[in-house]
């Protein structure tokens, strides 16, 4: 089986190159390499269990690989500084995990990470761009499962990322907001150019999404290729 | 009533003891009662307790013809002890027994040092090793608290805490908000003890200083003197533990380390 992943057009902005992890005997994540381009939606499917939110987590370094490494933009991600990284690389996660105080706040924590300043206008612009409008001054704590999750996508964006990280964004949202967060990840890809790679259980979601589809199982990817290729073999 | 029974002063001890162990062992059945084992905890605690106690009182018994700097020799011991014990409440926690350590040592061992240079603890040995003892227990307390809080904090917050290093955040801030409510926590008893001193309790200290004929208003003040040295070691043991805690839980690559399962 092939697991080699590049069949895009244009330079990888994100390139995984055999990396993996391993924890103790157990093997999380297996010489796993692909990449994504501008404006392409890459989707990680597999069971439960199978390491694709481990292998998400590789990417942004918010773990260790064991063996391998990613490039951004042909760099060596051990190259560029963690906190450098995670600002290009932007990542939402299942759940918000919002930080307390109000939406705006949480939009200002990543530039003020390298003690820069957004200002209200910019605020808006990213709000209006989740379609909420207006709600900078509310307190997270006051958000439906479907707003928190928008306010993650804004916050993320905040940060002027080159690459997003989805790690099942939809999957604790009920039904309408599903399809809000669905749009916004299209809009994200197509209006901004920005390259997602998008991890789900949910087969239906991979096909409406992902130009791509690599299928993990057991830490190894044992399928790639287009979505109809990967989820009708 | 134990007196009648008992007129040797050794006698009398570990009679005294015995009742005091045998009311511990009374909460530990009400414990079990309702499903809470702490029997093996505690007796465990309650003998090494009093072994290590008359051990020490043996050694001191030996070591007060010595010269004062032997108590120095003791103190060490006692904070490498106090890191050792305070370390098992952290368990999970990257190299708890060195920042334990280190902290007892810059935040209690500071604070004696300082305070003995000042003439405010006396030098003998007689003096100086129970006074220190009492700053190093306390400060091993709350370190236990703070280490302990500032685990069970960080694990209840892994996502906010990846959320924060996702977004660029380094190390330290992604934690910062578990420093500050691990050392506020671990200092409510530093505080109520000095806030309730002479009202809810009359401690030890004082006893012993009016036992052996002390004018009980030095002693009133002594016993004020030693909780303010308390307080003063246990909160810089405090900060300085979850300093060092904040950066142990990370690794060089900005990864939080100390994660469920750990």
């Amino acid at each position: 089986m092939n697991t080699q992943v590049d069949s895009g057009q244009g330079p990888a902005l994100l390139r995984a190159e055999q990396v993996g992890r391993t924890v103790g005997e157990k093997v999380l994540v297996a010489n796993a390499s692909f990449a994504v381009r501008k404006g392409e939606t890459l989707a990680i499917v597999g069971p439960s269990g199978s390491g694709k939110s481990s292998l998400l987590r590789l990417l942004n370094r918010l773990d260790e690989p064991t063996s391998g490494t990613v490039y951004l933009n042909e760099v060596d991600y051990r190259q560029i500084a963690p906190r450098e990284l995670r600002r290009r690389v932007g990542m939402v996660t299942q759940r918000a995990f919002l930080f307390p105080g109000t939406i705006a706040e949480n939009l200002r924590f990543g530039p003020r990470q390298r003690d820069e300043e957004l200002d209200d206008r910019r605020i808006e612009e990213l709000l209006s761009g989740v379609g909420l409008a207006g709600y900078g001054s509310r307190d997270v704590a006051n958000l439906s499962g479907g707003e928190a999750q928008r306010v993650s996508f804004a916050r993320a964006l905040a940060n002027s990322p080159e690459v997003f990280l989805l790690d099942e964004p939809t999957s604790a949202l009920d039904e309408d907001s599903k399809q809000g967060v669905e749009a916004l990840v299209t809009q994200i890809g197509r209006e901004q150019g920005i390259p997602c790679v998008l991890v789900t259980h949910d087969v239906a979601q991979a096909a409406r999404l992902a130009h791509r589809v690599l299928l993990l199982e057991s830490g190894r990817i044992t399928r790639s290729g287009t979505a109809e290729e990967v989820l009708r073999a | 009533m134990l007196k009648d029974c008992f007129h040797g002063q050794l006698q009398l001890g570990l009679a005294q003891a015995t009742v005091a162990g045998i009311a511990a062992l009374l909460v530990v059945l009400l414990g079990r009662k309702r499903g809470i084992h702490l029997e093996r905890e505690l007796t465990i605690a309650m003998v090494r307790g009093l072994v290590q106690i008359v051990a020490v009182g043996s050694i001191l018994l030996l070591l007060l013809r010595g010269p004062n700097w032997t108590s120095i020799f003791l103190l060490i011991v006692m904070i490498v002890a106090a890191g050792a014990t305070s370390a098992r409440r952290a368990k999970g926690m990257p190299q708890a027994f060195q920042v334990s350590t280190w902290a007892i040592a810059c935040g209690a061992g500071s604070v004696i040092a300082v305070m003995t240079l000042l003439g405010v603890i006396d030098t003998p040995i007689t003096t100086l090793v129970p006074v220190g003892s009492m700053l190093i227990a306390n400060a091993m307390n709350t370190n236990g608290l703070a280490l302990n809080r500032f685990r069970a904090d960080v694990l209840a917050h892994v996502g906010e805490v990846e959320a924060a290093l996702a977004l660029g955040a380094d190390g330290k801030s992604s934690v910062a908000p578990y420093v500050q409510v691990s050392f506020e926590a671990s200092l409510i008893p530093a505080i109520d003890s000095l806030r309730s001193l002479g009202i809810v309790w009359i401690p030890g200290l004082m006893a012993g200083m009016l036992l052996s004929g002390a004018r009980p208003v030095y002693a009133a003040i002594y016993q004020f003197v030693v909780l303010a040295m308390i307080f003063a070691g246990s909160g810089l043991t405090s900060l300085v533990s979850t300093l060092l805690m904040r950066t142990r839980v990370m690794s060089p690559a900005e990864q939080l380390i100390l994660r469920p399962g750990s």
